[in-house]
């Protein structure tokens, strides 16, 4: 697998992202302002404040050079990730469902945080079983889950809502307690936890975060990665 | 024309700003502040008024989360 990390301005993710990636694959960064992908298997919109957050999570970052060739690649059925602001990015750009609404409690929560594998026939989440447990951190203040009563209700049905938190442990009074969702064709793929932060255990509480990069080398590569 | 676009969140979204706020005002001792609501206030200058109809669907709002309302504000 050869994944591309996409770099904005604000970005802080990117490179914790990138040597997630390589532990599976390679991994070069994309810089906002140029649309070439070179030729990567997958992207990773990684999480930070894109262009300041300003406006609106996500809103400013969604109109980057970059983005307009993420969503031409993932309209083609290409993997796409995004990881905390990145997910709040493919939600702006529409590739997924929903917005993120700042925190009920409107603080910052930086927290490990025990997540849920709902739907584990994704390509980000084939190495997981069902209902398996992540334990993955989360660091955000807008990461509030919310779509329409009807649009979850269809989601669910759909296998759209992959990750969730797990019960008595939601951090930002998301909906249904949705940590994570794909789009309809199942190649997009958000979640505000942090798996790139938690992928050797020397510097993270778990290495379960790998679970989420090695499931997509699987899908790139048709093998089993890490 | 000098417009102002006001954007706020949804009726029935919660607004955890606006609740803070709300439960501060008694605090300082001002009683009777019920519905608070914080939003966004963008100001701009535009060639043609027709445009901020699909600036504030496209950008300056999410319509799935935030409504919005345009006004015409005096020059200056």
């Amino acid at each position: 697998m050869r994944a591309g990390v996409v770099r904005f301005p604000g970005s802080c993710d990117d490179v914790d992202a990138q040597l997630a990636a390589q532990r599976v694959g390679e991994a070069v960064l994309l810089w906002h302002a140029e649309p070439d992908l070179q030729g990567v298997d997958c992207v990773i919109v990684p999480g930070g404040f894109s262009y300041g957050d300003y406006l609106r999570v996500g809103a400013i970052a969604r109109f980057a050079p970059v983005m307009e060739s993420v969503v031409a690649f993932a309209r083609e059925g290409g993997l796409v990730l995004g990881i905390c602001n990145g997910f709040q990015v493919l939600c702006e750009a529409g590739l997924l469902p929903g917005a993120l609404l700042p925190n009920d409690h409107l603080r910052f929560r930086c927290a490990q945080a025990a997540v849920e594998v709902v739907n584990a026939a994704t390509p980000f989440t084939r190495a997981c079983d069902p209902g398996q447990r992540l334990s993955i951190p989360v660091k955000h203040t807008t990461g509030r889950y919310y779509a329409p009563e009807d649009e979850l209700d269809r989601m669910q049905a759909a296998g759209q809502v992959v990750l969730r938190y797990a019960a008595g442990s939601n951090p930002n009074g998301s909906l249904r307690d949705i940590a994570g969702v794909c789009n309809e064709a199942g190649n997009v793929f958000g979640l505000m936890p942090h798996p790139e932060h938690a992928v050797d255990e020397l510097t993270g509480a778990s290495a379960d975060g790998l679970r989420i990069f090695a499931s997509m080398a699987e899908a790139v590569d048709g093998r089993v990665a890490a | 024309m000098r417009a102002r676009v006001l954007i706020r969140p949804k009726s029935g979204i919660l607004d955890p700003q606006g609740i803070a706020v709300e439960r501060a005002l008694p605090a300082l001792g001002f009683r009777g502040v019920s519905n608070v609501h914080v939003g966004r206030l963008v100001e701009l200058d535009v060639d043609d008024p027709a445009d901020l109809d699909a600036m504030c669907r496209r950008l300056l709002a999410n319509p799935l989360i935030e409504d919005y309302e345009i006004l015409e504000a005096a020059a200056g």
